[in-house]
């Protein structure tokens, strides 16, 4: 038993959480690239793209979760099926990192558009007179300054992406809720597999927190 | 870069108007301003005087009429608004120094990326300016770390590191507690000693006296009386004139 968990099972936990982990940490990267674009949208956007932004959050954040992972993942291999002319089976991972990368921009947008419109607008006006382009004033003085005052909401959010990851076990992507799910159904075991599960998630999300709060102080730096 | 001519002075508006949804906050206003001249710009507030500098900058926009600054006509074309923002400098009432940048990155960061310094060109010309304010001991600290008169000598010398042609000052030591306004006064008084255009909004006399070539009196978002400083305090032409320094000369 103790060299079956050693060998076999231990080790799937493990790259159920190493996928777990591949698949938060690209979903953040591309989630807040697409919050940022889309608080800067509602900002500063002409209205069009405006409207585009509201109603991209409104969509995303009123339908659950799940159904934007089926949406994607089945609506994903329906389009390459059409587009190639011959089935395909889309990609499990990339399915998960955008459905994920999707729900998670839709909450970020709007911690980005607080942030942004939180900056005093003396700050723009100083990298304007400056010379600075709109683009070196946006990078350079607005987004930094915008992210220490997003930081709190966004490292809420990074915490629940990295639970969210569960929910792609639907699509067959053994991260590590699947890989529990596999395990406790071999060993019938399931009370102790899910129990070292969520122990996994546990230490996993500790460290992310701990990390988001020594940001947060050095974020701080400056700011009396 | 084609509309920009050396012709004429410096800085010339022509029956500039600006609105701000129905309030009129300048009327038509008429201004030519020379090389080296250094102008006060008073009035009581609401009279449209931060909003005159700020237009020469465009950090407002204009509605109508025309101002020129160095021969570049300022409209919708963002070539010519790049090209006037290299050379004016703006110091604000409330200092807006970057909160997130030391002092010296706050000087550094234009030069480099405006007028493309390598960061020891750009750090050279940032000490030697921070020394000018006598504030290069410290260079290596935050804003918030500094008195409101230290922040407003280094809002100074990051805008002299973009070595401007002209200088906007909008109510430079207004936002100061009062024992802190000399040391900024002093600043600015040497800096019109180095013969560069200068336009101050201030309400400090004492300042308009020893430095202007011409206090320009606003009300209403129109030029109200405009002269040599020292008619314009002994014997102002008008009476809104009149009743504003019997308020502010105490």
């Amino acid at each position: 038993m103790t060299m079956d968990w050693l060998s076999g099972y231990g080790l799937q936990l493990i790259f159920g959480a190493v996928t777990m982990l591949s698949v938060a940490l690209v979903a953040l990267v591309v989630g807040t690239v697409l919050g940022i674009s889309l608080g800067t949208a509602k900002i500063y956007g002409a209205k069009p793209l405006r409207y585009s932004a509201e109603a991209y959050t409104a969509v995303v954040r009123g339908v659950p979760d799940l159904i934007v992972i089926y949406l994607i993942y089945f609506g994903g291999t329906v389009a390459l099926t059409k587009i190639t002319g011959q089935y395909v089976d889309i990609n499990g991972f990339a399915a998960g990192v955008a459905a994920l990368a999707f729900i998670f921009a839709a909450y970020a947008g709007d911690i980005f558009r607080g942030a942004i419109g939180q900056v005093p607008r003396g700050q723009t006006e100083a990298a304007h007179a400056l010379g600075l382009s709109p683009r070196a004033a946006f990078f350079r003085i607005i987004l930094p300054q915008a992210w220490r005052l997003a930081l709190p909401g966004f490292g809420n959010l990074a915490i629940i992406l990295i639970k969210q990851t569960s929910l792609i076990s639907v699509i067959g992507l053994e991260e590590l809720l699947r890989a529990s799910s596999v395990i406790s159904g071999a060993t019938r075991q399931p009370f102790l597999v899910y129990s070292v599960a969520a122990i996994l998630y546990l230490i996993i999300t500790s460290i992310v927190s701990w990390g988001f709060r020594n940001a947060g102080i050095r974020s701080n730096r400056g700011f009396a | 870069m084609e509309s920009c001519s050396s012709e004429g002075g410096t800085v010339v508006m022509s029956a500039v108007t600006k609105r701000f949804g129905s309030f009129a906050a300048l009327k038509g206003i008429g201004l030519s301003v020379d090389r080296g001249e250094k102008i006060v710009i008073c009035g009581p507030s609401g009279s449209g005087k931060s909003t005159l500098i700020r237009c020469i900058n465009r950090i407002e926009k204009h509605d109508g009429g025309s101002i020129v600054v160095e021969g570049c006509l300022l409209d919708h074309r963002l070539t010519n608004i790049d090209k006037v923002r290299r050379e004016v400098g703006m110091v604000f009432q409330s200092f807006n120094l970057f909160p997130h940048m030391t002092v010296l990155e706050n000087c550094m960061l234009a030069p480099m990326l405006v007028r493309g310094l390598k960061a020891a060109e750009a750090e050279d010309v940032a000490i030697s300016y921070l020394r000018r304010v006598r504030i290069a001991d410290q260079a290596a600290k935050y804003p918030s770390q500094l008195s409101g008169g230290q922040q407003q000598r280094v809002a100074i010398a990051r805008a002299m590191c973009m070595k401007p042609k002209i200088m906007l000052l909008d109510e430079p030591t207004s936002a100061l507690d009062p024992e802190m306004v000399k040391e900024v006064l002093n600043t600015m008084i040497e800096l019109a000693g180095d013969g560069m255009t200068m336009i101050c909004v201030t309400h400090e006399m004492g300042f308009a006296r020893q430095v202007a070539d011409r206090v320009i009196f606003m009300d209403e978002g129109a030029i109200v009386e405009e002269g040599a400083p020292e008619q314009f305090f002994r014997q102002p032409k008008t009476q809104r004139a009149r009743d504003f320094l019997s308020q502010v000369l105490h």
